[in-house]
């Protein structure tokens, strides 16, 4: 009887677990759609979205069932099965990082040990997604933009890669709620001369890696019309636009946990709990940088930014890494 | 889709494969109908084959079908976003031919509508070209600044596009106090606005890489491909039909023909940037020197065309715009050429193209600044 019992709470957990990230990644992608519209309106001199709900805060809903109601335009020439698969493989994954995610010292679902190795790991998946859709998609214009987003996501996963390392010898270790703890007192951007480079390069590698402007070359639309989902409608379509949101989400979540102290913040009431809101306003800070940067850079060219990665920012994050272990060692 | 891959054997050297892509006619850097066949290795273009034609409206045929006054309204719709100048050298062409004379307040209220009409079309161009490079945003400031010109010019001749403004022996409207007051504070505002658009994107450092050394089209090119405009200038030669034949009024005017010294897409890119500048200043001069009288000739009401043949050059906002007539003695001309700078402009990719990076292209052909309505006619 007891394990049956048990059985059934870990089950319970797991399934409450599971329908809260689920949830949490479209709650978020539609937040994160809709903040995006409107700072964009702003930096262009408009007012974005205003006709559905108040300040059109109800648009992005709206969109979304428009998505999921329209007709799924498959081609005649795609690559059958895969061409489904592609979106679900873009989208599934992109829930996996919060799972580790520390948004408070009891808001975690999975202290794991090698959580930032798991969340990297995870990340790198979209590669995939992206590829293979370009590939089935039998397109002139998606094979050019996935041959682009697999060579662009392999050069910047080293930086990233290199500057999170950074971090993790100035504490010992890939639990991303003990890097979190460490920063009690200041965070790591403050702390170490170091870990101000690790986030610069950190930062450029993870607009990058998520394929934003300036960086989105596998979806250039002066050059390839809509890159790697040209052929992909409804929600198919939507599918790689929640995990593009998501995945922008993780990046800046991996930043504020790693460089800027996770929930550290004054102390709120219940701050067990209640902390996550320092968590989620300092990702949501750097999420704006970001838009603000797609919003006012033209774009790269291909071979500028794979130079780059691979002559500037691996560089300077490898020779960071070395004299950060250095200093730890003296 | 057809065939994506194709090789093609080179006498010595070894079998290229190439990628073959269509850019266009439905594309969104190709700014209207233009389709290029591209053959790509990897990320370089190999090939350009540009396919034009698609928007063939029969202009021409249309000319020598009607009477010339009957023509009027196809000049206006020649080059979507800088019609003013057609129209300004048909009727030029028609006065020169039929000897009617234009007061000098006509010519004048001309050469402003004609500049307005320039830095609304430079305007357009710099947002689309940020738009080919990736930047988004800067369309909507070059919109806003647009739609200040478009409203003056719809205040003036009635169409926000395709003014039909000009009348054999004059204009269809006066410049009032009104008009004079609106397109003064209009100046006062786009000269601050410069300001704004180099900090925005003259010093951006990503805009500098990506045009900087990029297209670089050398005086002899230019010259072979009878490019002219903007492009011409880019590369060092200081062409500009309004200085070397001063037609209208334009002589009266004190104004520089702003050069590049590279002939990459920055230079052409400061050329336009300047010429919106010298644009303001001639309008302003105009504003001021403005001569009171008539604006518009008494003129009879059928005119027919002596026989014989006359062209008549004005300078567009993207180059030479040419009218070659042939007329026979009726009032239908016999034959109405029209040269567009966009074709000669257009041809320059070709060459210019090879071997460059497809970015790079997309960058170059966005620095032509094509309006492909005008080409196809």
């Amino acid at each position: 009887m007891d394990t049956i019992i048990s059985i059934t709470s870990a089950f319970t957990s797991v399934a409450l677990a599971a329908a809260v990230i689920v949830g949490f990644v479209f709650v978020n992608a539609t937040a994160l759609g809709y903040i995006e519209r409107k700072l964009c309106g702003r930096f262009q001199r408009r007012i974005g979205p205003m006709e559905v709900g108040w300040h059109g805060i109800l648009q992005m809903p709206v969109d979304g069932i428009k998505l999921i109601a329209k007709q799924l335009i498959v081609p005649s020439h795609v690559a059958g099965p895969l061409f489904y698969v592609a979106p679900v493989l873009a989208f599934a994954p992109a829930a996996l990082p919060f799972l580790v995610m520390p948004f408070a010292p009891r808001i975690q679902v999975l202290a794991m040990e090698a959580g930032l190795v798991f969340v990297l790991a995870v990340i790198s998946f979209n590669t995939f997604a992206v590829f293979l859709a370009g590939w089935s998609s039998n397109n002139n214009y998606s094979m050019i933009g996935a041959l682009r987003a697999v060579a662009q996501n392999i050069s910047y996963e080293i930086p990233i890669l290199l500057s999170l390392l950074t971090v993790v010898f100035l504490t010992g270790s890939f639990n991303l709620s003990r890097i979190v703890q460490v920063q009690e007192s200041l965070w790591f951007v403050l702390r170490h001369p170091g870990a101000i480079l690790a986030f610069l390069v950190f930062f450029i590698a993870a607009i990058a890696e998520t394929n934003r402007a300036p960086f989105d070359l596998p979806e250039a639309e002066s050059e390839l019309t809509a890159g790697f989902h040209t052929e992909y409608s409804g929600i198919a379509f939507g599918m790689f636009m929640i995990a593009e949101y998501t995945y922008l989400f993780v990046n800046c979540c991996l930043a504020t946990a790693v460089f800027f102290g996770g929930w550290w913040g004054p102390t709120l009431p219940f701050g067990q709990y209640s902390s996550c809101i320092w968590f989620f306003i300092k990702a949501y800070t750097l999420v704006f940088i970001v838009i603000w940067c797609r919003w006012t850079f033209p774009r790269v060219r291909f071979d500028q930014l794979m130079n780059l990665s691979w002559k500037y920012l691996i560089p300077i994050a490898l020779g960071n890494l070395l004299l950060t272990a250095l200093c730890t060692k003296l | 889709m057809g065939v994506a891959v194709r090789s093609t054997k080179t006498e010595s050297g070894p079998i290229h494969y190439r990628y073959f892509m269509n850019v266009g006619p439905q594309h969104p850097s190709t700014h209207g109908v233009l389709r290029l066949i591209i053959g790509l290795y990897g990320e370089y273009v190999l090939s350009i084959e540009p396919v034009i034609g698609y928007g063939h409206r029969m202009h021409e045929k249309m000319a020598q079908s009607r009477p010339w006054q009957a023509f009027l309204p196809n000049t206006a719709r020649m080059d979507y976003a800088c019609c003013l100048p057609h129209q300004h050298c048909y009727l030029s062409l028609i006065e020169q031919h039929t000897g009617i004379k234009v007061p000098p307040r006509a010519e004048y209220i001309r050469v402003i509508a004609v500049e307005l009409n320039r830095i609304a079309s430079h305007l357009l161009w710099l947002g689309a070209f940020l738009l080919d490079l990736g930047a988004f945003t800067p369309i909507l400031y070059c919109f806003d600044d647009r739609e200040e010109v478009l409203d003056i010019l719809e205040n003036l001749t009635g169409a926000r596009i395709t003014h039909c403004f000009f009348r054999i022996g004059g204009v269809l409207a006066d410049i009032d106090d009104h008009s004079a007051n609106r397109i003064r504070e209009f100046m006062r505002r786009m000269r601050g606005r410069f300001s704004v658009y180099h900090k925005l994107v003259t010093e951006n450092i990503i805009f500098i890489k990506r045009t900087r050394d990029i297209g670089i089209i050398t005086p002899d090119m230019a010259r072979r491909y009878g490019a002219t405009g903007p492009v011409l200038r880019g590369s060092g030669i200081a062409y500009d039909v309004r200085k070397q034949q001063p037609y209208s009024a334009y002589r009266d005017f004190s104004f520089d023909v702003p050069t590049g010294s590279r002939g990459d897409c920055y230079d052409r890119y400061l050329v336009r940037v300047e010429e919106m500048q010298q644009s303001l200043c001639i309008i302003e001069q105009a504003l001021e020197r403005m001569p009171a009288g008539e604006i518009r000739a008494p003129v009879p009401r059928t005119i027919r065309l002596p026989a014989g043949q006359r062209s008549f050059s004005v300078e567009g906002a993207r180059g030479e715009v040419t009218y070659y007539l042939v007329a026979d003695g009726t009032d239908t001309p016999y034959r109405l050429k029209v040269r567009s700078p966009c074709y000669a402009n257009l041809n320059l990719i070709q060459e210019l193209g090879q071997g460059m990076l497809f970015a790079d292209m997309i960058a170059t052909l966005g620095s032509l600044d094509l309006v492909i309505p005008e080409i196809d006619r």
